[in-house]
């Protein structure tokens, strides 16, 4: 069938099966090498393969809560959103989160996935106890950081190239309620963005929206949201009713692709003045529900849709601390000289290192997404080397098209990741249309 | 909890799974009943744990009738609900050439179902309340050549709850007929399927609980299937046996 990432690009046939149980699995592992699918959340290629995608929809179990210590055990096809379904109104919402609630616990393990929390807590991988992983033979082996650890700390960030995950243990956190206490700074430029963000390291989640269209002095224009758990005593008389707030409304679905034209600089720049005139408006503390704080996008399914019909791409890189500054200026610059404005941009402050080949480090991580073009795919490939330059590196989570050549360059742990994949034999099990484009 | 156990009988069917795990999102103790009903046991576990609720697994053989009163009597409570999913479609070339096979796919989708419906329509009778829900199918709703086994004893068991419902309107127990087009299930598997013509179980399972609430007599799943039916009904048999549909 036709299969894409969430980019809706690249588009290819594929053999997609579904099964049932671990035995079925293994089965479909004896016909060449596979990659295990989530829920296609991945922008691009990560979780395709023409000959053999194996999606994990069937593993959808929940297997065991721990009420005293918060540990969920799981399959790795659950979905985000159905845990927060579960145990939100039972007082835990995920340590981790990412920007949508539809992903399953398997991807956001081999992408070690990263919220708005990065900087104090790290990636979900942080949050994993432990993992039971099928190998290239069929085995299946349990890991941990105690226990078969080089397994463990490969497969967070390994992309479903270690192994297909099977079930998992991870934590959740406590709330009092689902509702955040949210204080958003409008930022005039990078350099006041940047401070916004210094200033608040303890801020437990910090992420800024950025207008790229802006350009000169106002180059980017941000709002820097930090955010809270709200805690119950400090909930107004009015959300108190419902303290892990309303439940979510009515998803709504773009039902066709719009017209790629729909989509250009001028609605965008009107979008993102319109976006940067709210922001100023709602400056300041509010209270707002869980879902729409950390899944604004989520009310719209399909909005991916919205791109037309080539599709979308979004760079993704992280920048080191002390080139931060310069490479974003540089990387800003650039793309408001094109005027190819981003429908969504986000800058965030990520904390330390996590999985063997996971994508955080310390710095800053900038990401935006962009209809495809000739003139954006020549775009990101300038992004591509003034990312380079600044000794950054990329999220393959979100990459459709970067190049083994520029990976490799970026990123020397690729090379440790291939090589480990032979010695194992996981090459031998595991591949992806992005494994074999970027030589994992 | 205050809403009442919901029974599932064929629980091991995606449809059946999905319409219990809807009920216990709503609150309601979920009695799931299938063969070999203790593989059932991750299932169980998950919904129990996802919503909190008492669910119990019971061994049911849909074919062997002489056990379904004990089966009725052995459960934790008599269900205010009662889904039937037990289905199998079995392979028309096959069920062509042998009867057995025939006899087979005329006995799940009619004999045992209807056995199951009418002990627990007579329990429910005497109670004065309850709701039955049949998952029927649109095969049933004209034979065609390539599936009329199936279809005809789906058109028996259609029929079958349209008199139920008749003879227990007035007795305060609500019968409802689903009839699904083209769901996304372990039944087909395989098959290509129209995507615009095909159910996803759980958004089934929501329609099936909306419709069971406002106590709906009959419902198409899609209801574009609705005018898909009555297009293929309404087909003059000359015509229509000439097609391949
Ligand atoms: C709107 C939106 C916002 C996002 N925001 C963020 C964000 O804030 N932070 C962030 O880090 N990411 C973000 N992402 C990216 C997303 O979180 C990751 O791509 C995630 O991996 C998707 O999970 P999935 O279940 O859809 O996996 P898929 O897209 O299906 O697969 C992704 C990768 O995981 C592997 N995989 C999936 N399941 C398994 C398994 N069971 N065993 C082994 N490997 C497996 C696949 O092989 C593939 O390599 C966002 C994506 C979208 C669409
Ligand atoms: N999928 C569709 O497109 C579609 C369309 C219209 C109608 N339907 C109807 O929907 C219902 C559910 O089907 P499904 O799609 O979910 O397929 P399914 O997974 O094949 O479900 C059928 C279930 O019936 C059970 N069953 C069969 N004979 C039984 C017996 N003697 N005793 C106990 N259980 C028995 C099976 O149990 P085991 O697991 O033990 O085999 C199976 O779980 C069926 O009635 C089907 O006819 C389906």
């Amino acid at each position: 069938m036709k299969l894409s990432g969430w980019g809706r690009y690249p588009v290819a046939d594929c053999t997609v099966t579904a099964p049932r149980t671990p035995e079925a699995l293994s089965e479909a592992r004896k016909s060449g090498p596979l990659i295990a699918r989530g829920n296609g959340r991945a922008y691009g290629d990560s979780a395709m393969n023409e000959d053999s995608t194996v999606s994990m929809r069937h593993f959808n179990r929940f297997i065991a809560f721990d009420h005293t210590t918060g540990q969920l055990t799981a399959e790795a096809g659950v979905l985000l959103g159905d845990v927060i379904d579960a145990f939100l109104p039972r007082g835990w919402f995920p340590a981790v989160t990412p920007g949508t609630k539809f992903v399953t616990l398997g991807g956001m393990a081999a992408a070690d996935v990263h919220g708005k929390n990065h900087h104090l807590d790290g990636g979900f991988g942080n949050t994993i106890d432990w993992l039971d992983i099928m190998g290239p033979d069929g085995t299946v082996t349990r890991c941990s950081r105690e226990e078969n650890a080089e397994l463990f700390d490969w497969t967070i960030g390994g992309m479903g190239l270690t192994g297909v995950i099977l079930r998992m243990a991870i934590r959740l956190r406590r709330v009092e309620t689902g509702w955040i206490l949210q204080h958003a700074h409008p930022a005039p430029n990078l350099a006041a963005a940047m401070e916004a963000f210094e200033a608040a390291p303890d801020a437990p989640y910090s992420v800024a929206w950025i207008d790229c269209l802006s350009t000169g002095e106002h180059l980017g224009r941000f709002i820097v949201m930090l955010g809270e758990h709200a805690p119950l005593d400090r909930l107004p008389n009015r959300f108190r009713q419902v303290p892990f707030g309303p439940p979510p409304g009515r998803n709504r679905t773009v039902p066709f692709n719009l017209p790629g034209f729909a989509l250009n600089r001028w609605t965008v720049r009107a979008f993102n003045a319109a976006y940067y005139r709210m922001g100023l408006r709602n400056a300041g503390t509010s209270y707002v529900p869980w879902d729409t704080y950390f899944y604004p996008l989520d009310g719209i399914l399909g909005w991916n849709r919205i791109y037309g019909r080539r599709g979308f791409l979004q760079f993704q890189c992280v920048l080191p601390d002390d080139t931060a500054r310069a490479g974003l200026k540089a990387l800003l610059t650039t793309i408001a000289e094109t005027g190819q404005g981003s429908f969504l941009a986000v800058l965030k402050k990520m904390g330390p290192e996590g999985g063997r080949f996971s994508f955080p480090m310390p710095g800053y991580t900038l990401a935006l997404d962009f209809p495809v073009s000739d003139k954006v795919l020549e775009l990101m490939e300038q992004l591509d080397r003034i990312t380079l330059d600044h000794g950054g590196r990329f999220y393959l989570a979100k990459d459709a098209r970067l190049t083994a050549h520029m990976l490799h360059a970026t990123d020397p742990r690729a090379g440790a990741f291939a090589a480990m994949r032979r010695e194992t034999g996981a090459d031998t099990g595991f591949a992806s249309m992005q494994s074999e484009r970027l030589g994992l | 909890m205050s809403a009442g156990p919901v029974l599932i009988l064929g629980a091991r069917s995606d449809i059946g799974m999905a319409i219990a795990r809807a009920y216990a999102a709503d609150g309601h103790a979920i009695q799931l009943a299938a063969r070999n009903a203790d593989t059932l046991e991750p299932e169980r576990n998950d919904i129990a744990l996802r919503h909190g609720t008492d669910v119990t697994l019971h061994e049911l053989d849909a074919l062997d009738y002489d056990s379904h009163d004990a089966f009725l009597d052995s459960l934790p409570a008599l269900p205010d609900i009662a889904v039937c999913t037990v289905g199998y479609m079995g392979e028309q070339s096959e069920n062509e050439a042998d009867m057995q096979a025939a006899r087979l796919v005329m006995r799940s989708n009619f004999e045992g179902p209807t056995n199951l419906l009418a002990l627990l329509a007579n329990r429910f009778e005497t109670r004065g309340s309850g709701t039955l829900i049949g998952i029927s199918s649109v095969a049933g709703d004209r034979g065609r050549a390539t599936n009329y086994v199936y279809g005809s004893a789906k058109a028996g068991f259609t029929a079958f709850l349209s008199g139920l419902r008749n003879r227990l309107a007035k007795k305060g127990v609500h019968v409802m007929t689903v009839k699904p087009g083209f769901v996304a299930t372990k039944m087909t598997d395989g098959m290509d399927l129209p995507e615009k013509l095909t159910a996803d179980p759980d958004k089934l399972a929501c329609s099936v609980l909306r419709a069971a609430k406002r106590r709906r007599n009959i419902i198409y799943v899609k209801p574009v299937w609705w005018l898909v039916m009555l297009i293929i009904r309404n087909i003059p048999e000359a015509i229509f046996k000439k097609l391949s549909i």
